[in-house]
Order: C-alpha cells, then structure tokens, then sequence
C-alpha cells in the first residue's frame, strides 16, 4: 500500500485550514473548462455555496432557480434527460433536506446522473443554530439505490470529489461544509469514489472517519499514543459505495473499531459501519456523531469541542472505550 | 404512417386507447380509470399528430419530448404508445403486473419511449422546464418542443408553482404544458379540495400564455398546440377541459372513478359502449 501523502502542517499547532466549499467552488469551475455538459443551479445561495467561480467564468452554463429546492432538482432531472451534467446545489438542510422525495423519482430511480451539492452541512454551521445544521442528510441518502454519497474530509479534496462526481455515470450526493477546517491531503494523495484510505497504521483500534472530522481523528493519534494506544485512522470520504474491504482489512488487524462522523450516527457512518459488523465481523464499535439530538447556536469550532468532535473529545472516548471493550477475536 | 390522419380516424384512434384502458385495468385489478379515459382524445393527438416522434427509434435526435407529470394517468400513455407501434398491444395486459415494464406509475428506465419517471405529484413541469431550458438556452435547438402534462389537484403542489415562476422568468417558449382540468382529486371536486380558480388567470399572472381547451375536440387540441407554438418569448399552457371517465356512461363525472379500476362486468359493459361508439357504429360482437 502506497503511503498516503500528508499536508505537513497537519500536526503543528496552526494547521492549514480552508472550507471544503471552497474546494469545491475550484473544481466546479475548472469543470467548466474540461466539461462543456456541466452546468450549475443554484437556489439563492451562489456565493455561499462557492458556485460563483463557475457563474462568474461560465455564466450562460449558470441557471438561478431562486429559493425553490424541490424546483432544484427536479429541473436537474430535466436537464440531465437533455443530456448536460446539472450540479444543484444549496444548504444541505434544504438540499437533501427538503426535496428528498424528488431527488428519489426523479434523479436516483429516474437514473439520472444530477449532482445534488449539499454546503453547510454539519454543527460547524455555527450561529445559524439547529434549524441550518444538517445532521440527518449521510443517513436519508445512503438509503437511497443509485445514489452515491461523498463526505470530503477537507478543501483539497473536495475538490477532487467535484471533479470525480463529474465523471461518475449515476446520482451522487456531495457533503460540503461552511467553516474553515485543516487540509490534511495533497494534492498528490489519492481520492476515488468509493475508496477509503489508511492515514495512519496502528494495532489496538481502528478509527475511520468520514468527512471534517479526519483531520481531528488524525491528531487524535498523538494523543492516544501518549495513553498506550496505537490507533489505525482510516479516512472513508465515500459513504457509498462504502469501501468494506479497506475497513475490514483494518478491523481484522486491530478487533475494535470507532466510527467518527459531524452527523447522526443512526444511519451515518456510525450505522454503516454497525450494519458491516453485524454482516461480518461482530467486533466491538463506538460511534462518535450527533447521538439523537439536533445541534444549537454556537461559534463552529466552539460547537466542534462542545460536542466531542475535536481530538480530545475522540481521544478521550477513544481512551475509555479501548478499556472497556476488549479486541475481538474471531473463533473466541 | 403515411401522412396526417383525419380528425376522424384520430376520433377512432382515441376509442381504441379508450378500449385498451379498460382492458388493461380490468385485467389489473387496479389503477386509474376516470383520468386516462379523459386524456385519451388529448394524448392520442399528440402522439398520432402532434409531435416529432418515431416509434422504432425512441430516442431520435430531434424529437418531440413528452412527460406525464401526473404519473397516475399513465395506462393511457401506454395505451397510445401500444397503439402508435413503441411495442407489442399486447403487452398491455401485462400492466401493474411484476416483471412487466409497464410500472403501475411510469419509469423511464424501464420502457424505452418514456422520458421522465412520474407519479409523485407536482414534478413534471419542473422535468420540462429542464429540458426546454437546455433546448433554448444551451443547445440553440430551436426546432423541438417540451411537452408536459399535468393533472389539476395536482396543482395544489408547490413545486408545481416554482416551476412557474422558472419557466414564465426564463421565457421558455419551447416549454407547452396540458393542465388535464377534469375537476376532480381523490377527496372529491377540486373546487372543494382546494380551489384552484381563477386558473387562468394564475398562470398568466406568472407570465405564461394561456389558451382553454374543450380536450375531446382534436380540432381544438390542433389549434391551441398551432397556436402555443406561434407564441415565443412566453411558456405556454392549455388548460385543457375534460370529462373525467370520458365516453363510459357510468364512469363520467363520478370521483369515485379516480383511482379504482372496473371489475369484469363493468369492463364488459363499458367496452361495449366503446365498441360501438356509443351506438355510432356496430359492435362486432353484437
């Protein structure tokens, strides 16, 4: 296995940081130049949603909806039937969060390849509080069939996903974020849709992670050093197709494992990985994410410690649930 | 076909899709009656006279393009299709029945032909719009038209609305809707359910044009398309009035036809006042 490539600030005390919206408002835009099929709707939101490098570059390729998510999607339905690339985006609250059923007929059974674009998603919506915090979306879209769902752990990769999800023949779902969060990847690491990658190896525990909370898991690791405990991160950015194999390689080697995920771990990461478990290899599972409660007003990085996101938090319960859980091993 | 056909043989035309509704939701056991049987002098024009179609190659270039927004009324669909040579008559029996392409509410993927995957309400404008948008604003393919039919309690949607406001800001004059105004919804007369008028008006208000339609008059259908498409700079719509259960004496007008399908005799008794047009012509078995 080729060793991942790491931003070297990563470990210091002032890791780079930058939104993954903003990766993903470059790699829409340099579609726009590789992709004349690819075009963009927005629902009122176009800077928020960084989809203004691609209005401002390629404005006769950009279609304001106004705020009418339901109307979003289902003129990306059409326009995909025409045969051009539609990304919709808006808050991920709105965008799965209000036109889930339209998304369903029209895009996934419909197999249409709209590319539904999700920001600010997660507790580090900050101030705007519970209502603008989406929490719920990895769980009502993974259940959806055709449908692909993408949670890039930081702007690099975004990115990458962007331009990946231009060229994958199916509905895909992107998770996207409003704050500043560390740039853990180059970009030279690798990313593919439906891959998860080994950050970093370790023997008692596997950490996987989706979305902006790796690079927390990821210094967690120092952390839980300190305490005796080597932790395996495993960076899963694709929740579907999810990559069984990478995860199950790992939980083989380490026989416990803790999902790390800024949503509900019900139908999350958290239930992804609790579904593998009970297929495949019953080892013991802690889930780290929103535990059946919405979110709440706050400053984002504030909200990230408040509920348990940042590497202490993960250490801390990675501490505790290494004591209380012993390594499964299979034929015992 | 070799040329037009005659507002009479597209009559007739109209009363074989009627025929193959009733066997298709007998042989069933379920679905929807009143709405198909409505739409079946307005979709037979379309399909036989209206647009850029071919059966053999469903997915020619420069085609015409067709969405049911209300999904439910899609036995008729099929039944045209059947009719216009898209596949076998007889796979119409087959309707709502598992393996069969012919879904109970319409998959594009499932059977070539269909353009849009229906039955949610209030997403079928919105599905046109798309795909007359890129038509006029991306292709610069001013030569195909979008159309798209729609029920009327299925306007009581809001996307239904934002649709509206898209298609009238963006002046898509390719984009030529069919509002099937029967008056009836699940829960009884439209105007009860949840008033829609004045309609007219509405959609106006919302910068479309607007024409009314008598849609079992092929003539009028005729017209109101010639004249949807001589407006440019403005969507169109033709609110197209209908009797529901048309042409099946006991199945007119009555709400309670909505979404239930005729048991053996009532199927019996309705295609022998289709066969004989209602006494026009001689019933063959009789």
């Amino acid at each position: 296995m080729a060793k991942y490539d790491f931003n070297k600030n990563i470990l210091s005390d002032t890791p780079d940081v930058e939104p993954t919206r903003a990766g993903f408002g470059r790699g829409f835009k340099a579609l726009g130049e590789t992709h004349p099929n690819v075009i963009g709707l927005c629902a009122d939101l176009t800077e928020s949603v960084q989809m203004h490098l691609f209005a401002d570059a390629y404005p006769e390729r950009f279609v304001e909806v106004g705020i009418a998510e339901q109307n979003l999607v289902t003129l990306g339905s059409g326009f995909a039937r025409a045969g051009k690339i539609p990304f919709v985006a808006s808050y991920a609250a709105f965008n799965p969060g209000r036109n889930w059923e339209q998304i369903k007929t029209t895009a996934a059974l419909n197999e249409l390849p709209v590319k539904i674009v999700g920001a600010h998603s997660g507790v580090t919506t900050g101030p705007d509080g519970a209502t603008h915090q989406m929490l719920e979306d990895i769980a009502m879209m993974r259940v959806m069939p055709n449908m692909v769902v993408v949670c890039p752990g930081d702007s690099v990769e975004a990115e990458k996903a962007t331009k990946a999800m231009a060229d994958y023949d199916s509905a895909c779902y992107l998770r996207l974020a409003r704050e500043k969060t560390p740039i853990f990847s180059t970009e030279s690491s690798p990313f593919e849709i439906g891959k998860a990658y080994v950050l970093s190896e370790g023997k008692d525990v596997t950490i996987v992670s989706t979305g902006i909370l790796t690079p927390y898991a990821l210094r967690a690791v120092r952390l839980l050093e300190k305490k005796g405990i080597s932790a395996e991160v495993v960076h899963a950015p694709t929740i579907k197709p999810f990559d069984e194999e990478t995860v199950l390689k790992s939980l083989k080697k380490t026989g416990r494992i803790v999902t790390v995920e800024d949503a509900q771990v019900a139908g999350g990461l958290g239930g992804v990985v609790a579904e593998l478990l009970g297929d495949k290899f019953p080892a013991p599972l802690l889930r780290i994410g929103m535990n059946d409660r919405y979110g709440e007003s706050g400053a984002p990085l504030e909200l990230i410690k408040h509920f348990g996101f940042d590497e202490n938090g993960i250490a801390e319960k990675v501490v505790d649930f290494a004591k209380s859980r012993p390594q499964y091993k299979p034929g015992f | 076909m070799g040329g037009r056909l005659t507002r009479q043989q597209l009559e007739v035309r109209a009363n074989d899709v009627r025929i193959d509704i009733i066997r298709m939701l007998e042989r069933a056991g379920s679905g929807h009656s009143a709405g198909p049987l409505g739409l079946a002098d307005l979709m037979t024009t379309l399909y036989f006279d209206i647009m850029n179609i071919d059966p053999k190659n469903p997915e020619m270039k420069d085609r015409d393009i067709f969405m049911m927004s209300n999904g439910h009324c899609v036995p008729v669909q099929y039944a045209v299709m059947a009719e216009r040579g898209f596949f076998p008559k007889e796979e119409l029996m087959t309707l709502r029945q598992l393996g069969s392409r012919l879904q109970g509410h319409p998959e594009r993927t499932k059977l070539p032909g269909l353009e849009n995957t229906s039955g949610p309400l209030g997403c079928g404008i919105s599905q046109g719009a798309g795909y007359a948008y890129s038509l006029q604003y991306l292709d610069n393919d001013r030569k195909r038209w979008v159309y798209v039919v729609t029920g009327d309690g299925e306007l009581n949607e809001g996307n239904i609305w934002e649709a509206m406001m898209f298609a009238g800001k963006y002046k898509l004059s390719q984009l030529i809707v069919f509002v099937d105004r029967n008056n009836i919804q699940i829960d009884g007369p439209t105007e009860v359910v949840m008033p829609l008028e004045d309609l007219a008006a509405k959609w106006r208000s919302f910068g479309w044009h607007v024409q009314e339609i008598d849609g079992h008059n092929i003539e009028s259908i005729q017209d109101a398309v010639g004249m949807a498409k001589a407006i440019e700079n403005r969507p169109s719509v033709i609110i197209t009035h209908t009797i529901p259960g048309k042409h099946v004496d006991f199945m007119e007008y009555d709400y309670k036809w909505h979404g239930v399908a005729p048991n053996h005799d009532q199927a019996r008794e309705a295609l022998n006042e289709l066969r004989t047009m209602k006494g026009k012509i001689k019933g063959e078995h009789e």
